[in-house]
């Protein structure tokens, strides 16, 4: 009785539970307190989003209506497999990197802002679980916000002054992109006076000839794209991922350009529907051209990086880029591809920088020329390094292979032979950044700093390998993964009717 | 400051007025244009001229930034309060009407309770913004 009552407001406790906990921990104050908060609330909301996937793949979409008012008037929470498989992606990660961030954090912030750090830790991550469950198209927006203010000021706690411009530059790309959001947003509520993402989805294909629809795509497209670091509107994302202190890096690099690819899927395969994202709009074309630029450019890039950090920025520009060729394709097994990405990358680009995190803790440093001879002083750091530069370049067993795998099927299946090539000749340009960490860092004689290191704190290695052994682990289990994100791709295609 | 008689005896006119002005816009949101967000904005709006006029010193005595982050916090918790309540009672996320025995008395109370946490947060937040920028505020 009590459990089935419980289990009716999972869908409001997803959001409601790391809200409470944001302002709650602004009122403890001790930072340790706070951590402890933080990582209790990022248990329980793993717990919550674990128990709706279930909850989904029992019996189909939830609808949840808050306030008690009825969609399509009031604000529905909406949680079918794409949204609670991409929640699990964020609460996941964060259950892993809060604890990672206790000591990490504890050097790299000044004393008096570490509260401030979990507090807006939690704002964030209220803000990405926010876009996931809600199924109102202004709700979505609103969370996009909660989730950008707080990533603005994250970056901005970073100890190097040059955090303080990259947050500002951010500030002012991302500000551009929520309002381009909230331009496509009010363009569709004129047309359809509705707000609710099923409703508009029912009224959209009546007006497919308004030129007013087709604005409100490329707002919306451009808006959501800024957010996600769609090449050319990437350019706020090295630097921010670079200077920002390194917990706050792993979080955002794991879970905020996921869910913002969430939102682009869910716009164009749920609310607009395939036919008119792909067949009225030749987004399908434009995704696949610029992500092949994108994904090409952005490793060539990451190869002549002396920052470790901007390396692995470069290099999530170049993987955003994989996801959008899924995507472009608008078929069934190339939205799998890209689905298993998010959730893919995720696991392996959390685990590179937390591995960088170690190094950083040990050596205050991330340039290419202090990690020489790092292997050596920190052989399980550096080790799991390695096993996340595998997994990056898609070596089979890990989870890299998984996806590569199912995308390169995906354009085999068309026939687009030269693009399935692009995405291997991809793989081999990652090949040769992460070799020249490695080749510094195994083979080189150590760097006076490097030297005198010695291995990375236990609170920070184990959550380091939980996430390796998980690129392993879901590398060779993939029925979980592959399940869900089939069925996820499923609903896609299909809209959401 | 203390020389300039004009500003100081209008301003002393003006903030209690301002104040009463931001507590009805408060608690007539529900009948007529207004709500937390402004109310919040008016009321803060009031302490910022105290503040142009007297100095941040004196406003920071009544009005510590320390407090202000509380109150910020408490609003948040007010709002996400009422709405862990109606789910105590069997209701959905903020269904205010399990507030009270019938519907319409616990939407009332639903929204003023709501509105409060609103408009205390704004008006923390305002001052908070405010401090900032005029370069006193908590930073450690």
């Amino acid at each position: 009785m009590i459990s089935s009552a419980v289990t009716l407001q999972l869908p409001a406790l997803q959001v409601a539970l790391p809200l409470i906990s944001a302002p709650l921990g602004l009122l403890l104050r001790r930072h340790r307190l706070v951590w402890a908060l933080a990582v209790v609330v990022c248990w329980m909301s793993l717990a919550i989003s674990w128990l709706l996937l279930q909850q989904v793949l029992a019996e189909g979409t939830i609808s949840y209506a808050m306030g008690g008012w009825a969609a399509p008037w009031g604000i529905e929470y909406r949680i079918d497999a794409v949204n609670a498989y991409v929640a699990l992606i964020v609460t996941g990660i964060a259950s892993v990197v809060v604890p990672y961030a206790r000591r990490s954090v504890e050097q790299e912030i000044d004393e008096g802002r570490i509260t401030y750090f979990y507090v807006l830790l939690l704002l964030c991550f209220t803000g990405l679980l926010g876009m996931t469950v809600t199924g109102d198209a202004f709700n979505l927006f609103v969370f996009l916000e909660i989730s950008s203010l707080s990533t603005y000021a994250l970056i901005s706690l970073g100890r190097d002054r040059r955090a303080l411009t990259a947050a500002f530059q951010y500030l002012i790309m991302g500000t551009i992109g929520g309002t381009f959001v909230l331009i496509g947003v009010g363009f569709l509520y004129v047309v359809t006076g509705t707000l609710n993402m099923a409703d508009l989805a029912d009224r959209l294909p009546e007006v497919t000839q308004l030129r007013t629809l087709h604005t409100a795509f490329a707002f919306l497209v451009v808006g959501i794209g800024l957010k996600l670091a769609m090449f050319p509107l990437h350019l706020w994302l090295p630097n921010a991922y670079a200077y920002a202190p390194n917990a706050a890096t792993i979080f955002v690099a794991a879970t905020s350009t996921k869910v913002a690819v969430y939102a682009l899927l869910r716009y164009i395969g749920s609310v607009f529907g395939p036919v008119i994202s792909y067949e009225d709009v030749p987004f399908g074309e434009i995704a696949i051209i610029l992500a092949v630029i994108g994904l090409l450019s952005c490793s060539f890039v990451a190869i002549f990086q002396s920052n470790v950090k901007r390396m692995l920025a470069y290099s999530s520009v170049a993987q955003i880029g994989y996801i959008l060729m899924g995507i472009g394709l608008a078929s069934k097994t190339g939205l799998m591809a890209s689905l298993l990405h998010l959730f893919n990358h995720a696991l392996m680009k959390a685990g590179l920088f937390m591995a960088v995190g170690c190094m950083f803790y040990r050596i205050g440093s991330v340039r290419l020329d202090d990690l020489r001879g790092i292997g050596h002083s920190m052989p399980w750091t550096f080790a799991a390094f390695v096993l996340g530069g595998l997994s990056l370049i898609g070596v089979p067993l890990t989870v890299g292979f998984v996806s590569k795998w199912y995308l390169v099927l995906a354009y085999l299946e068309q026939d687009l032979w030269p693009l399935a090539f692009v995405i291997l000749f991809g793989s081999l340009l990652s090949v040769i950044y992460v070799w020249r960490v490695v080749e510094v860092a195994w083979f080189e004689s150590p760097s006076p700093r490097a030297a005198e290191a010695r291995e990375a704190p236990l609170a920070m290695l184990v959550p380091t390998w939980i996430l390796l052994l998980a690129n392993v682990f879901f590398g060779v289990q993939t029925e979980l993964t592959v399940g869900v994100a089939g069925l996820a791709a499923q609903i896609l295609t299909e809209g959401l009717r | 400051m203390l020389h300039h008689t004009v500003l100081r005896v209008v301003s002393k006119l003006l903030i209690p007025v301002i104040m009463l002005f931001a507590l009805y816009v408060q608690f007539h949101g529900d009948y007529s244009p207004g709500g937390g967000f402004q109310a919040g904005v008016i009321f803060a709006a009031a302490i910022i001229l105290y503040a142009l006029l007297f100095g941040l010193d004196n406003t920071l005595d009544v009005l510590p930034s320390g407090v202000l982050q509380g109150t910020a916090a408490l609003g948040v918790l007010l709002y996400a309060g009422v709405g862990i309540t109606t789910v105590l009672m069997g209701g959905n996320f903020l269904d205010y009407n399990r507030l009270a025995a019938d519907g319409p008395t616990g939407q009332h109370l639903g929204i003023f309770l709501v509105e409060l946490g609103v408009g205390i947060t704004v008006s923390s937040v305002m001052l908070l913004l405010y401090y900032a920028f005029a370069g006193r505020g908590s930073r450690p």
